[in-house]
Order: C-alpha cells, then structure tokens, then sequence
C-alpha cells in the first residue's frame, strides 16, 4: 500500500505542476496586453475622478497644470498598484499567481452572468455546473452503451453485429463532433423541428421552468455526445474483453460448464473493469477538452461557450479564470484515472 | 524488427484496407494537382474579397439537385452579348443581344448587366427585353458620367434599381395584376394574365448610344441570378464552395502531413535520447514529457492563436508543440529495449560516440514504427486544425474546410437548411482522416507481428 501512495503522491506533484505550467504559459501569452489594458483602465479612472470633481477644477490656473496634476496622479497609482513593473517581474507574477490559485480572479472586463454579476468567479460558478451536467451526463450513458454493446460483441467475434460495432466505431471516430453537432441542428431543428437549433434556454434563470427548459435544450448537444462517442468506446471494450476471455482462467471457467453469461458479465467484465474505467476517465477530460468547440455549435451555456466569448473579446480576467478551472478539471478527471487504475490494478499499486 | 521495402509493400498489398487508404489518398492528391492547375493561387486568395464573387449567385444549391426535381429551380447564368454596331451620320449605337432560353419553374433571383467602357462625351445607355409573347419592355435608359477627355468607366444596371419599376409601371396595362410589391424580375418574367414564370426565349437588349462615335466595350456581360450553381453550390458570400472545397484539399494535406512529420521526428529524437541516456536525464525528460501530456490542448492552442498569431505555418508549429508527447513515450520503451542489445553495447565499448549510436544503431530499427506512426498522427492534426478554423481561429489568407465551416456556423447554415454548406467540407475531413487512419492500421499490422491474426 505503500507504493501506491507514492505512485499517487508522485502522480499529484506532476498534476500540480502541470497545472502551474498551464497558468504561467497562459499568463506569460495574455501578460503583455493584461498591461496594457490595466495602465489604460487605471488612467482613465484618474481622468474622470479629476473631471468630476468640480472643486479641484477650479483650482487649476492654466491647462497645464491640470494636465500636469493627472499625470502625477496616475504615475502615483501605477506605482501604488505596481504596474509600473513588468507583468514578468517576480513580486508581480507571484501576485498574480497567488490570487489565481486563490480563486481571486477579478471582474470581468466585457462579460456578466445571467444574474448581472462581472464577478468572474460568480460569472464560472454560473457556468460549471452546466457543462459537468452535460458531460458527465453523456460519458454516463456512453459508457452503459458501450459496455452492453462491447459485451455482445466480444461474445460473437466475427458476427454481423461486431462487424457493424466496429466499423461504427472507426467511422464515427473520424468525424469531428462539432461537424456531427451542425448535421443534427440540420436534421432535428430544420428538416424534424423538434429540438431548438440554439441550445440556450429561453426563459430567464430564475423561472421556475428554467432546469425544464435547460434539459430539453440539452437534448441535442447530448444525444451528438453519445453518437460520436458509444461506437468507438464500445470497440474498446470489446477489444479488452476479448483479450480476457481468452485467458486461462476463463477456459477453466468454460470447461467447468459456468454458463457464457455468468462468465461475460461476472468474471469477464470484473476483470476488464480496470483499463476500462481508466479509459472512461480520461474519455471525460478529452471530452471536457473539446467543450469549447462543441458548446460553441450549440450554442450550450457552459464552461466552454465561456471560453470561447470571452476569447473573442479578449476579456483576460475570464480568460485565466477559465482556463485555470478548465485545466483543474481535465487534471482531476486524468487523476482520478489514475487513482481508479491503481485501485483495480494492484500491479500498479506495488511498483 | 528490420523490414525491407519490398517486403513492406509485400504485406501492405496483400491488406485491403491499407490499400483503400493508399487509393483516397493519391485521390486525394490528384485533387490537389487539380486544384493548383484549374485555380491559380491568385483567385484562391480573394476568397474572402466579396467584390471577386458579385457575378456570383447567393446561397445557391448545386447544379445537379435539378435532375432530382420535378420542379426546375433556375440555374445561374451568365450571357455573353451578340455585338452589332451601327453607325449614322454623327451617333453610333453599339447593341448587345443577350437571348436566354429560360425553361425553370421559378422566376430568377434578380438580373445584373455588368459592363465597362472607353469613351469620351456623354454616351446613353437603353435596355429592354423581348418576351416569349413578344411583348417588349423598357427597362432603363441612363446616361454615363460626361467627360471632355477619354475615359474608362466600369458600371452595372440592377434589377432592384428603382428606376426600372418605374419603367416597368408605364407598361403595367398589359398586366392583369397589381405591380405593388412585386419586383422587377418577377414582372418581366411573369405571365400577363397571372404572376406565374412565362417559359420561352427572352432577349434582353442593350443599346449604347455615343454622339462622338469613339465608344468602345470591354466588357459586357448579362448575369441571370439563379438558385443553383456549379457543382457544389455557393454560399451566403456568394463564394463557389466548389473551390473552397479543391483548394482545402492541398491545404489539409499540407497540415495533416507536416504536422505528422515534426511530431513524430522530434517525439522520436526525444524519446530515443531520454531512453538512451536513462537516470536522471531520462527522470527529468519524462517529467517533463508528463506535464506537456496532461496540458489542455484546445484552450492552450486557441490561447497561441489568439496572443502569438494564426498564420497556418504558425498553427502548424503549435500543433507540433502538443504532438510530440506519445510518440516520445513509445520511442523511450523501445530505446530502452533496444539499448540491451548486444550489438549496441559492442560499439558502446568500442568508444562510438553516444549520437552515432542513437542515428546508425537506435532510429533505423524504429523507421518502420515511425512510417506508422506519421500515418496515425495526420488525422488529429487535420481535425485539429479544422476544430481552431471552425472557432474563426484559423488563418483566414488561406480558407481551409474548418473555416468553410465556421462561415457556414456563423451564418446559421444548419438551421437554415443549407446543407450544402455543411455537408462537403465534413465529409472531405472524414475521408481524409480515414485514409491516413487506414493506411496507418495496415503499416500496424506489419510492423507489429502481435497484431497479425
């Protein structure tokens, strides 16, 4: 047991690292135009307390010395807030991090939440829970698919039904979800009109029918998760089960005359669970990877559709808030891959 | 673990789906050539000017719906003129006939005389049409800009210029309907007892009228606008997809490929070199081989593209950034196998140099593994690139399928049926990705004898 802890706390150190990497990259790209955009916003606060304060305005004989005074003023205040520093110098780079870590993300500079609030960390929380419900929703029937699916094509290898499985999956695999996500607003909200073309909810949040709303709206973006995903999952599982039943226990199992079901769904099963799970895990952050684009075709009020707006107006607060959620969430789905691995696999735990 | 070609073709022509692969992909080659012959580079990269697409129809189907239609939509045509020039005493008139055998079951979307012209003084201009019922209709008559000197003046005559529904009103007693809301080409077409397509010859006739008799035409043309186009269609921007669509061809190779190549040669140099070396030097590169592995690549990338730049090469290099990592972690294992030989160690001891070892002794055994493992890469790097176009990411000097798409995304194309739109560019993607995928499983196959079954 030993071991596996210190599989897992090596494993830890790395996810953290990983996640520091990501920030200081994310910070080092947007760090130059997060300068500009504070020396420009502190200014400019400076000019209007100035213009609005009459008293202070009249004291001032000739345009110069206003104009002196307002430098002096914001000269004062970048150095107070120092940004009279690069965003790379380390008292600055350490703040900045510190604060990211401490989910003291900021205000929004363009962006708001349903409710109004530019609280980026309001503005996520809004968000988060969205996408995990999408996500987590579509990996939990993929994966009882896939294993219902794999199981009766591992049991009839060669048979119409594997065939089909794993042409489905290699097929399926090779268009991009999002393609797929623009054929079925097609199919099903121009040709079938059944389901809105836009997956954002009509009625405001604090309707009473709003999480009805939220889950027909989801309909769409769910049922195109599943699709592109059950057929290559289920080729996987049945990969691994077909390794398994030709173990040797199994045939032992087969020449005692345990009949075939038993031993799919008892001993089969239980003993592929461990790379299928892990599979399954690391499926869910590749899924939550590609959020951004798939929320972006249905237009899904989520994490990723977050990403991408504020990206597109370069809103930097949102961005670094994002993206260090995003990346917290996609190292947690591959840890907890691996702590899943470790615990079916005792090979793992010993080394 | 050696193979030698002809052995490798040997297996590989003996596995159906490898050479399926093999076939889309020189098919796919083939298109490419095409592309850079039909459509010079030039025209590709007015793209995304929509002053190189005005003769062009909006949002047309293609051509061949029609021969599944009962109903004929109208094609877009654009008429080359028949000249006549007469000339009396001091004017001269320079008439161009445009007939059109207009057999659709639709009224056209709108006409355009385009023209261009050298002339000096004040020239008139006067169109009319001739009805299959042989009613004639004026259409227009406007003067050119004048001007003392010779001059050159390039101009267009709408159907949705005002002027000509004034025009059309003065004839409006043959008509038994109302002209109120109708537009001019729904009139000129239209029967006279009801507003529905009158079918037949139609020839639209444009006169120009020049005092000084020094007039001369550079260009005229008549453009019918009509619902389906070309072989693939057009878009919102008026675009000929068929286009988008050959040139996104060579593009997507371009980037599948030489993404696949940088990814996997430096995931090979890296792996072999930490494999190689062991201890800590192989220690700290996996760690970091580790972090690279686990980053998120999608918000990483559109972070690069947004801050650094999306110029395609640019994008290219980004994607190789993110590409390597699994290569590097096979090409190590196999390093650390390879380094036990007997062989490698011999000319260890004889004082070879550790780089000459890794290059003569190490990479070739890996060739045949890296052959498959380019082929494998391809498709993630296109669908990659496709997914950051589809976000507006892309580079958009050189429109890619991805960036079709995100036009066609951007205009609401799937809601709005425009499948044609939407359609192409995913297949080409899938097909694309498939053929490598093909190709790469079979190379698999060959060079791992556990797959063989």
């Amino acid at each position: 047991m030993m071991g596996f802890k210190r599989y897992l706390a090596k494993r830890a150190i790395t996810m953290f690292g990983v996640l520091m990497a990501t920030l200081l990259v994310t910070v080092a790209l947007v760090g130059s135009n997060m300068d500009a955009i504070l020396n420009q916003s502190v200014a400019l606060d400076v000019r209007t307390q100035v213009t609005n304060n009459k008293q202070l305005l009249a004291s001032f004989k000739t345009p110069e010395e206003l104009d002196n005074y307002t430098q002096n003023q914001i000269k004062q205040r970048i150095l107070a807030l120092g940004l009279d520093q690069p965003w790379y110098s380390p008292p600055r780079l350490g703040l900045a991090m510190y604060k990211i870590l401490t989910l003291d993300f900021g205000h929004a500079k363009f962006l708001t939440s349903d409710t109004g609030s530019s609280d980026v960390k309001d503005i996520i929380l809004e968000k988060l829970p969205r996408t995990i419900l999408l996500f987590t929703t579509a990996t939990v029937i993929i994966s009882i698919l896939g294993i219902f699916i794999g199981a009766i094509a591992a049991n009839k290898v060669n048979s119409k039904i594997d065939k089909i499985t794993s042409a489905f999956a290699v097929i399926s695999s090779s268009f991009p979800v999002w393609w797929i996500g623009l054929l079925m607003i097609f199919l099903f909200a121009f040709i079938y009109p059944i389901f809105p073309a836009r997956a954002t909810p009509t009625v405001p949040v604090t309707d009473p029918g709003y999480l009805v709303s939220l889950l027909y709206h989801m309909a769409l973006p769910l049922i195109t998760l599943v699709l592109i995903g059950f057929g290559s999952w289920s080729y996987l599982v049945r990969n691994f089960l077909i390794g398994i039943l030709q173990e040797d226990f199994i045939m032992a199992k087969r020449a005692v005359g345990i009949d075939e079901k038993k031993i799919m769904y008892r001993h089969a099963l239980k003993n592929a669970a461990p790379p299928i799970v892990t599979v399954l895990a690391l499926g869910l952050s590749g899924s939550l990877g590609g959020a951004i684009i798939t929320e972006a075709v249905f237009d899904w009020p989520g994490m990723g559709r977050l990403y991408f707006e504020a990206i597109s107006v370069l809103d930097l607060p949102v961005i670094i808030g994002a993206t260090y959620v995003l990346t917290a969430f996609f190292l947690a789905s591959i840890f907890l891959a691996d702590i899943l691995y470790g615990y079916f696999d005792p090979r793992v735990r010993r080394q | 673990m050696s193979f030698s070609p002809k052995e490798i073709w040997h297996e590989f022509s003996r596995n159906d789906i490898g050479l399926i692969g093999i076939g889309i992909i020189l098919a796919l080659l083939g298109l490419s050539i095409i592309a850079f012959v039909s459509i010079p580079v030039e025209t590709f990269k007015e793209w995304n000017d929509p002053a190189n697409w005005l003769s062009y129809p909006k949002s047309a189907l293609p051509a061949w719906v029609n021969y599944f239609l009962p109903q004929k939509i109208p094609e877009h045509l654009v008429l080359l003129p028949q000249v006549s020039i007469q000339k009396t005493d001091r004017v001269m008139a320079v008439t161009n006939l445009f007939a059109v055998d207009y057999q659709y079951d639709s009224f056209p979307s709108d006409f355009i005389y385009q023209y261009s012209t050298k002339y000096s003084a004040s020239p008139l201009i006067q169109m009319s049409v001739t009805r299959p019922d042989g009613l004639e209709l004026e259409l227009m008559s406007t003067s050119l800009p004048s001007s003392d000197t010779q001059t050159k003046f390039s101009g267009m005559i709408f159907s949705t210029d005002d002027f000509m529904k004034k025009n059309l009103k003065s004839d409006s007693d043959h008509f038994l309907f109302p002209f109120d809301t109708l537009s001019s080409e729904n009139i000129v077409f239209s029967k006279l007892d009801e507003n529905k397509i009158l079918k037949g010859h139609y020839v639209f006739k444009v006169t120009f009228y020049d005092v000084d008799g020094n007039l001369s035409l550079d260009e005229s043309k008549f453009i019918l606008g009509g619902k389906v186009y070309g072989i693939m269609g057009t878009d919102e921007l008026r675009r000929d997809l068929a286009v988008g669509l050959l040139w996104g061809t060579p593009l997507a190779l371009f980037i599948g490929i030489s993404v696949a190549v940088g990814s996997v040669i430096l995931g090979l140099v890296y792996g072999v070199y930490a494999g190689y070396k062991g201890k800590t030097t192989d220690e700290a590169m996996m760690r970091f081989n580790d972090i690279i592995y686990a980053m998120p690549v999608l918000p990483l990338l559109i972070i690069l593209a947004v801050t650094i730049g999306n110029s395609i090469f640019l994008i290219v290099g980004f994607l190789v950034i993110f590409g390597w990592v699994g290569i590097a972690k096979v090409s190590r294992s196999m390093a650390l196998q390879i380094k036990t030989l007997q062989y490698v160690e011999a000319s260890k001891l004889m004082g070879q140099k550790d780089w000459k070892i890794i290059f003569k002794h190490i990479l070739p055994q890996l060739l045949p593994y890296t052959f498959a493992s380019i082929a494998i890469s391809v498709p993630g790097a296109i669908t990659t690139e496709a997914g950051l176009s589809f976000l507006g990411l892309g580079d958009p000097t050189f429109p890619t399928w991805g960036q079709i798409l995100h036009d066609a995304s951007s205009y609401g194309a799937a809601a709005r049926g425009l499948w044609w739109w939407i359609v192409p560019p995913g297949i080409m993607i899938a097909i694309t990705g498939l053929a490598f995928v093909f190709m790469g499983h079979a190379m698999d196959t060959i060079v791992n004898p556990k797959l063989r079954r």
